[in-house]
């Protein structure tokens, strides 16, 4: 396989991760926080529900998550395609 | 001890650190000036960003806002962590890999145009400048109560102080001295929080406490929380009110904004490798996660306590008595901040009490008559002040109360630093090093740093004096402004090979100029009072307020850049070839200066 193709696979697999990342970054705080909230408006938690809940803490504790998943994933992308810093 | 020698000490002490800090890292070129010789490791880098990044609108204004609008306000807390999500996986490895000092100049760069990079320094500048603004209210509110004086003086003399902090050194300085504030300001935020906390809950942890019971009542703290604003005639404090919407589109410009802030890129730019650059944007998300999953308890929290004080023995029976607020040390603060004009009451009905109600809700007006209430007696609630008299409030120790001085001015000085910082680069690097005069010595570009510094004080505290808001929702406006106009040209110059130079100049200036008049066009042209056509009560667009625009500039920012790109002439080769060598991480060498 010649380096081009090798870099259009490493950002093709790139972009794929980061719209995965995205789809759960939009989830959590348009969806659950915003949008969907009526939705789950039956499970309660402490005095509020749980869209409270992820519009006031969860979403920032996923979005740490998906920031901290994503450097481990790409940092070990960049290996497999040996496309890291030297 | 008196507490305001106590606020006079923890001040003095604090200041006194972060410029011994800056003068012992005193930048000598100008790449230390800009970019701190790379030499910055992620997590110190994190902190320090979060010290750049939590500014007066974090830790002054936030809480308030929230603390009386309740659920709807959440927008904050998810808008300016949200971004940082956008940062790490669209730009910061990007835009390290490119290795250059400025964010202009990777516009200019990419986009093949000197045009493109002047319409980006015009960009920043605008952003930047509304930006300060709202630092300038923080500054102001914190002096104001410090010094107790009226907020006017506060802020003339915060102005004085911010200048002699930024120009003292670059982002060298800067760097370790933003790690000391940041310190100061999360222990200052958090301190005082979980002594609220364990009184009202018993839970240590206030995001904890926030979801836990209210030990008085034996109730859950929301629910009361509810209970309570609702019997004064309030709104339900973790119900949707407002559009549905507005609330999204705010949210979303107050993410893509984070992410198209200089002062927060610029950052980016000074870790060592690419891989930094991914660690680095978590990192700082987790420093400003302690404050932001503190903030939503503190606000919720700080709402009970002002509820409870107002009405000492329950909503039913009778409320607060003048002479209590003037001689009880409880009721201290509400004196102390009197004096800086932000907070004000007034016995309307004569009857010796002061009634703290919502006069406008027709359901409270049977009850009102019935006691002989003529109006809402806490007349001036600024929302400004809710966190730095929050310990007041509370009643916490003194050494609490100037703690919190100390951490209110760390927040509005770091980050007023570091925006003239990029204001600075912007015009002595970009506009005049890189445009009119390229052959500037190093020492006359340090000067005209620092003369632009000047003029960017004087211009905010101008246009500060009638700010369109309160600190977080003029920030709030220039995050919109960076959302419709940065953001979208940085993400397609690197995810999207086709758009050329015309593209990104017509998508800039577009999503510029339609957030700048549509802000105008509700707050004022230049923020002078009267001159606007709508409110954001009534918007021009159906919900979309003036705060949530930049959501929809940004928009039309992409869709510009696209349609004119796809209009004329592809990129040349070697544009192409520059975003394939951004994209891939080996060969990021330090950066070089781009003359």
């Amino acid at each position: 396989m010649s380096q081009d193709n090798d870099n259009n696979a490493y950002w093709s697999a790139n972009v794929r991760f980061i719209l995965i990342s995205l789809a759960i970054w939009a989830l959590v705080s348009f969806g659950f926080g915003i949008v969907l909230r009526p939705m789950l408006a039956g499970i309660s938690v402490g005095g509020a529900d749980l869209g409270f809940w992820f519009a006031q803490q969860g979403s920032i504790l996923v979005f740490l998550a998906l920031i901290f998943f994503y450097a481990w994933r790409m940092n070990k992308l960049d290996r497999e395609h040996g496309v890291e810093e030297e | 001890m008196d507490q305001f020698v106590l606020n006079l000490l923890f001040v003095g002490a604090s200041f006194t650190l972060y410029i011994g800090i800056a003068v012992w890292a005193r930048a000598g070129s100008t790449s230390e000036f800009y970019a701190a010789g790379r030499g910055v490791h992620p997590v110190t880098n994190g902190m320090a960003t979060a010290a750049d990044w939590m500014s007066a609108a974090s830790f002054i204004s936030m809480a308030g806002l929230i603390a009386f609008t309740g659920y709807d306000n959440s927008s904050f807390l998810m808008g300016w962590t949200g971004g940082y999500v956008l940062l790490a996986l669209l730009l910061a490895p990007y835009l390290r890999k490119f290795g250059k000092f400025t964010v202009s100049e990777f516009i200019g760069d990419r986009f093949y145009s000197k045009t493109a990079r002047m319409v980006a320094v015009v960009c920043l500048l605008v952003a930047s400048i509304t930006y300060v603004i709202g630092q300038m209210q923080g500054v102001g509110v914190a002096f104001g109560r410090f010094l107790e004086i009226d907020a006017f003086w506060g802020l003339m003399i915060g102005a004085c102080v911010v200048f002699a902090y930024a120009v003292f050194g670059g982002m060298k300085g800067v760097t370790y001295t933003q790690v000391a504030q940041y310190c100061v300001l999360i222990m200052a935020y958090t301190i005082p929080a979980i002594f609220i906390s364990l009184q009202l809950t018993g839970n240590p942890i206030p995001a904890l406490g926030l979801f836990g019971e209210h030990t008085a009542s034996g109730e859950p703290l929301l629910a009361k929380l509810d209970q309570i604003v609702t019997d004064l005639g309030f709104r339900e404090y973790t119900a949707a009110h407002g559009s549905t919407i507005n609330m999204v589109l705010f949210t979303l410009s107050l993410m893509i904004g984070t992410a198209g802030l200089p002062h927060v890129i610029m950052r980016f730019f000074t870790v060592p490798r690419v891989s930094d650059a991914r660690w680095s944007a978590g990192w700082t998300l987790v420093f400003i996660a302690l404050l932001y999953l503190t903030a939503p308890a503190v606000g919720a929290m700080a709402r009970l306590n002002i509820s409870e004080l107002m009405w000492p023995n329950g909503t039913d029976a009778q409320a607060v008595s003048v002479e209590a607020i003037e001689t009880d040390p409880e009721y201290a603060w509400m004196a102390t901040w009197e004096k800086t004009g932000l907070l004000g009451w007034e016995d309307k009905n004569g009857d010796g009490r002061i009634q703290y109600y919502n006069d406008a809700n027709d359901d409270l007006q049977e009850k009102a008559e019935a006691n002989g209430w003529q109006g809402n007696e806490l007349t001036n609630f600024n929302r400004d002040i809710l966190v730095l008299a929050n310990p007041e409030i509370a009643n916490l120790p003194g050494w609490v109360i100037g703690l919190v001085a100390a951490g209110g001015l760390a927040a509005a000085l770091s980050t007023a630093a570091g925006l003239l910082l990029a204001i600075s680069s912007a015009v002595s690097h970009d506009l005049l090093k890189g445009q009119l005069t390229p052959n500037m010595s190093e020492k006359n570009e340090l000067l005209a740093a620092r003369i632009s510094m000047a003029a960017a004080i004087v211009v905010a505290v101008l246009l500060g004096l009638n700010p369109p808001g309160f600190a977080a929702q003029t920030v709030a406006l220039a995050f919109g402004l960076a959302a419709a106009s940065i953001f979208p040209a940085l993400m397609m110059g690197i995810f999207f090979g086709r758009i050329n130079n015309t593209g990104a100049v017509a998508g800039m200036l577009s999503g510029l100029v339609v957030t700048l008049v549509y802000i105008f066009l509700h707050k004022g042209w230049f923020f002078i009072p009267d001159t606007n056509m709508f409110t954001d009560a009534d918007p021009l667009l159906g919900p979309v307020k003036s705060t949530s625009f930049g959501a929809v500039g940004a928009m039309v920012n992409f869709a510009v850049a696209y349609v004119v790109s796809s209009m004329t002439k592809e990129p040349p080769q070697e544009i192409k070839d520059l975003v394939q060598s951004v994209r891939i991480p080996r060969g990021a060498g330090t950066a070089t200066d781009g003359h």
